[in-house]
């Protein structure tokens, strides 16, 4: 495998907003994550496209080529097997002419899809259909692949058990491969490294847990699933007031003047005593059940999270809660 | 005792004039269908999709214009090859071919414009020629669509009579076709030996017809 470092680098005039995507990749596995519209499949169908903008590094020597010589390999969300032709014919359909007969059948063997070799894709389930997808994309022999929203249109049974299949099966993948996808339980399960994209701008990058703990900007606290964003006011150099829910906080960091938001996590609530720091009342909050976890909503807004066993039906919401002050999220934005 | 030239000439002029409507048609469709400039793209379709609205008679007075002996290419091909193409059998086969082509055409450009886009991309990244994409992805999983074409086309070239009229003429036993036979019988007052030819009109009609349409349901069950 000739690659050691894939470089990406985008740029397109669309509708809306131009496209400005410029990355490196060192690890093996990269996220991006985006929400609808942002420019994430165009990103993926760049690389993959032959646009003069999009330049593909193989082994630091530039080029750029058609797709067919790109050695890339695409999981489209609908899979994109072809239906006119069997599981083995799918899987062989990217090998040319002359090549081994052995990989077809490696491939059926190690995505176990033994049995089924004279099937059509219409006759497979989804879990099928996405590993003969995979057999087929590895029987080509791709140094990137790229995963274009996988899970998208599944019910949640099925995506948590494709989710790991998925990932078992790229286990042993020895090349790249880039997930485009809006949900952040995906990204944070498939990926080392992650791409935060906004109207085709990048506005995170870095490593997975870096970018969740510390996500820096409005957008991306919102992407990574911070469910209480507030605009602020500062106060002095550790308080601030929140001009949301019209509480004041202390925080655990200096705050530099570019802070305009700041984020609390959902679970980042604990009861409290009425003089603890950061302190807040619960007098008209809604409760509701769910299965693993009570949701409380406060009168301002505020939304906290309280885990729970499922045979547990009882919670009294407890007069005052608070958060920790290095638990408060300062954001830019 | 019926004539049987009408019949011979007819299965003569509409066998040759699908198989290239079939394939030029084919090849016409995709090139639309690739084609990326939208004010072009109506441009084409319009001029491909014209013989079908126009009335045949104004298609045969275009083809004669260009076929008949003054025309360019009638005068191109007396002048070099000494082939007089007007009111000659060929003449049949070229009307049947331009009147019956915007059916192949269109058909097979709905059955390419059907088929998942994504299949394609899927083509070209698993390093499939472009070639290779056209005829195992396109036109494999748009058979159906092109086959039902290929009838109509078929069809249509059989029973081809008013561009016929004006660029082959009506002369027994070179291009007198089926139609023109219909025609001539009743315009002579043989309504009987009319209706024998009508007969057989209807008959090889129905035969092609069910042929293509059980090869298309064959076809579709298998994969489904």
């Amino acid at each position: 495998m000739g690659i050691k470092l894939l470089k990406v680098n985008i740029f397109k005039k669309l509708k809306e907003f131009d496209l400005e995507v410029d990355f490196e990749l060192k690890q093996k596995r990269l996220g991006i994550l985006g929400p609808s519209g942002c420019g994430k499949s165009m990103t993926l169908k760049s690389v993959l496209t032959s646009d003069e903008e999009t330049v593909y590094f193989d082994s630091n020597r530039k080029i750029n080529l058609k797709p067919q010589k790109r050695n890339v390999g695409y999981l489209f969300q609908n899979y994109a097997l072809f239906p006119n032709m069997t599981v083995e014919e799918n899987v062989a359909s990217g090998l040319s002419k002359g090549s081994d007969n052995k990989i077809v059948s490696e491939m059926i063997k190690r995505f176990h899809l033994e049995g089924l070799e004279k099937r059509y894709p219409r006759q497979l389930s989804g879990g099928q259909q996405q590993r003969v997808a995979l057999a087929r994309i590895l029987a080509y022999g791709p140094d990137v692949i790229l995963l274009d929203e996988p899970f998208s249109a599944m019910d949640t049974f099925l995506k948590e058990q494709l989710r790991i299949e998925l990932v078992n099966s790229l286990k042993d993948f020895d090349g790249f491969s880039i997930m485009v996808t809006h949900d952040r339980d995906e990204a944070f399960q498939f990926c080392d490294e992650l791409i935060v994209l906004d109207e085709g701008k990048i506005i995170a990058k870095g490593d997975i847990y870096e970018i969740f703990e510390n996500p820096k900007r409005v957008q991306v606290a919102r992407l990574t699933g911070c469910k209480n964003i507030s605009r602020i006011e500062i106060i002095d150099d550790f308080h601030l007031r929140s001009l949301d829910w019209g509480v004041d906080f202390e925080v655990s960091e200096r705050i530099s003047p570019d802070i305009t938001h700041i984020g609390i996590r959902a679970h980042d609530f604990s009861a409290a005593e009425k003089d603890d720091v950061n302190v807040m009342d619960t007098i008209d909050s809604t409760l509701l059940e769910m299965p693993f976890e009570w949701e409380v909503t406060l009168a301002n807004g505020l939304w906290w999270k309280y885990d729970k066993q499922i045979d547990n039906h009882e919670f009294t919401v407890p007069e005052y809660i608070k958060v920790d002050p290095k638990d408060i999220i300062l954001l830019e934005k | 005792m019926m004539n049987w030239d009408p019949i011979i000439i007819s299965m003569k002029t509409a066998s040759l004039s699908i198989l290239i409507t079939f394939f030029i048609g084919l090849i016409v469709a995709w090139g639309i269908v690739k084609l990326k400039n939208d004010s072009i793209k109506i441009v084409l379709d319009g001029i491909f999709t014209l013989p079908i609205v126009l009335p045949p008679t104004v298609v045969g007075f275009f083809l004669l214009y260009i076929f008949g002996v003054r025309g360019p290419i009638g005068k191109f091909f007396i002048d070099f090859f000494a082939v007089k193409i007007a009111f000659s059998w060929s003449a049949t086969v070229i009307a049947a071919v331009v009147m019956s082509f915007p059916l192949m055409y269109r058909s097979a450009r709905g059955a390419f414009e059907q088929v998942d886009s994504n299949l394609v991309d899927a083509g070209r990244t698993l390093g499939m020629s472009e070639w290779k994409i056209f005829w195992k992805v396109l036109f494999a999983n748009a058979l159906p669509g092109i086959i039902s074409g290929g009838i109509l086309a078929y069809a249509r070239g059989l029973g081809e009579f008013g561009a016929t009229a004006m660029l082959a003429g009506n002369i027994a036993g070179q291009t007198r076709t089926l139609p023109m036979a219909v025609y001539s019988e009743v315009a002579a007052g043989n309504m009987g030996s009319a209706f024998d030819y009508v007969i057989v009109i209807v008959f090889i009609a129905f035969i092609a017809i069910f042929i293509m349409d059980y090869v298309t349901l064959r076809k579709e069950k298998q994969w489904k």
